[in-house]
């Protein structure tokens, strides 16, 4: 099942193309990291799928249904800097996504459960402000999270972090991305990471140069890798794989 | 001996050097008082301190024979009254128009650029239209102070709402918040430190347009009161009024900081430098 579809999607500003001919489809429970130089257009990709930005052709679809050109609850995302609220406390900066979706009375309790799993279980009550670079990080993937995207983004979540800090948040990402079976559509230009978590790595670049007009050729998606590396998403599907054919044979 | 640069006084040497100039002018006030009256006994440009802790006691602690009421307190009150009611209409105004003009580019499109234009007016300029249209009555002189200061603040503060992060706006939506929800849970409370602030600022000018309304049409009020015995040259009556004013205008001040240490403490992380 794909949770996102590119179906030959461009991005063009005037005469200047930035993406080109994008085509490509995200299977549910994937973890698909985006690398390339900058510039390239990955910030581009991302404001795509977040609705921050239309494509000026083509299209892309969202559990098979047209992308809404707007941001919306079933898309979260994780920015490298500024996405937590600063005038909430920690419990409140997660408490409001619960709350947007009508959920008042719940939101307390799962904020509490969301923000333990994350390991701010002793921060509720700070704000932003008193946290580390990686703790505010951790808050903003629980305030992500809790809302239940059907994709979650990260666009160089972890690009302003120590690289100790970093090792932890890795450890942190993957194991909500296999326990909860998230759908992760990672922007980095640290290829190491791109390939230590993803399940799949693609590579936007232009695919040709014009040295006279570089403006003239758009990027696209230049290199697809697929990784094998399972997760809860993956498992509970070859599960119910399993289950049906289990089921025909009885 | 460490640079200038680097010399932080810290305590009661922070405090010395912080009195030792308000001291000074004290000083050179009571020589120059002391210089001119042993010259002119009857001088009225600077009074001793004798006679103007009489009239702060004839003005500010006794009722006036012919009225029946207390000069400096019906004054205080008067020229509060205007002040608090110019003020919170601007503050109000300015939080409506501030707030989505920095939020909405729609409406930034349609009232920027008139905000814009009415700013540069020299607000007393507008006085005698205010005092045309609308009579000498308390009416004119709060509308002073809201033309006034409500252009200023309110560009002041649609430029601090337009500089809230777009990550935060594009969180909030993809947390399930529609406009509505953004602006009263997201803009608006990181407004508020920001309107206080502003406000602060704005007390000085309003002020201003506070005591030049009652300096031209008034029957009471502080600007009033010293306007009326300039007549008489009564600077015993002038310099503490003056004095007393400063003082209302500290008192605010430190009230609107107070306000927005305790209601909003996230907007003030701990200082650097000091």
């Amino acid at each position: 099942m794909n949770v996102l579809s590119f179906r030959d999607v461009w991005v063009e500003y005037g005469d200047k193309i930035i993406l080109e001919k994008v085509t490509l489809d995200v299977a549910e429970g994937a973890f698909v990291s985006i690398v390339g130089p900058s510039g390239a257009g990955k910030s581009t990709f991302l404001r795509l799928v977040l609705g921050q930005e239309a494509p000026s052709r083509g299209r892309i679809y969202l559990d098979g249904e047209p992308l809404c050109p707007e941001p919306g609850p079933d898309r979260g995302v994780v920015f490298q800097r500024y996405s937590v609220f600063p005038h909430m406390t920690v419990l409140k900066n997660v408490m409001f996504g619960v709350q947007c979706n009508g959920r008042k009375r719940e939101a307390r309790a799962e904020a509490a459960e969301m923000l333990r799993l994350v390991g701010l279980g002793d921060y509720l009550d700070v704000y932003p402000a008193a946290l580390s670079g990686g703790m505010q990080q951790r808050l903003a993937i629980a305030q992500a999270l809790i809302t239940h995207p059907r994709i979650l983004l990260l666009d160089e979540p972890f690009g302003a972090l120590d690289p100790g800090v970093k090792l932890d948040m890795h450890e942190l990402i993957t194991g909500l991305w296999r326990e909860k079976g998230l759908t992760i559509l990672m922007v980095t230009h640290d290829i190491k990471e791109a390939f230590k978590l993803g399940t799949r790595v693609i590579a936007i670049d232009k695919r040709r140069r014009d040295p006279q007009a570089p403006h003239r050729y758009g990027s696209t998606a230049v290199y697809d890798f697929p990784l094998d590396k399972p997760n809860a998403g993956a498992r509970r599907e070859l599960e119910k794989l399993v289950a049906a054919e289990a089921a025909e044979a009885a | 001996m460490p640079r200038l640069l680097n010399v932080r006084p810290r305590g009661g040497g922070r405090l010395l050097l912080g009195l030792v100039p308000i001291l000074l002018l004290v000083l050179l006030y009571l020589g120059a008082s002391l210089a001119r009256h042993a010259e002119n006994p009857a001088d009225k440009i600077l009074p001793t301190v004798g006679a103007m802790a009489e009239q702060v006691r004839t003005m500010g602690f006794q009722a006036d024979a012919v009225t029946g009421e207390v000069p400096l307190l019906v004054d205080t009150v008067a020229s509060l009254k205007r002040l608090a009611a110019g003020i919170a209409i601007a503050a109000f105004t300015t939080l409506v128009l501030g707030l989505t003009i920095g939020l909405l580019p729609v409406v930034r499109a349609s009232l920027g650029p008139l905000v814009a234009a009415i700013a540069v007016i020299p607000p007393i300029a507008v006085l005698p239209i205010l005092f045309i249209i609308l009579g000498l009555g308390e009416t004119s002189k709060i509308a002073l102070i809201f033309v006034g200061l409500t252009p200023f603040m309110i560009r002041d503060l649609a430029s601090a709402v337009a500089a809230i992060p777009e990550e935060q706006l594009i969180k909030a939506q993809t947390l399930g918040a529609n406009t509505w929800v953004v602006m009263l849970r997201v803009a608006l409370p990181q407004a508020l430190p920001r309107l206080i602030e502003s406000l602060r600022f704005s007390l000085g000018p309003a002020w201003v347009f506070l005591i030049s309304a009652e300096a031209i049409a008034a029957d009471v009020g502080l600007g009033y009161r010293i306007f009326l015995v300039r007549r008489y040259l009564a600077m015993d009556v002038i310099l503490p009024y003056v004095a007393w004013i400063s003082l209302l205008a500290v008192v605010m001040d430190w009230a609107l900081v107070s306000l927005s240490r305790t209601a909003f403490p996230w907007a003030h992380p701990k200082r650097i430098r000091q």
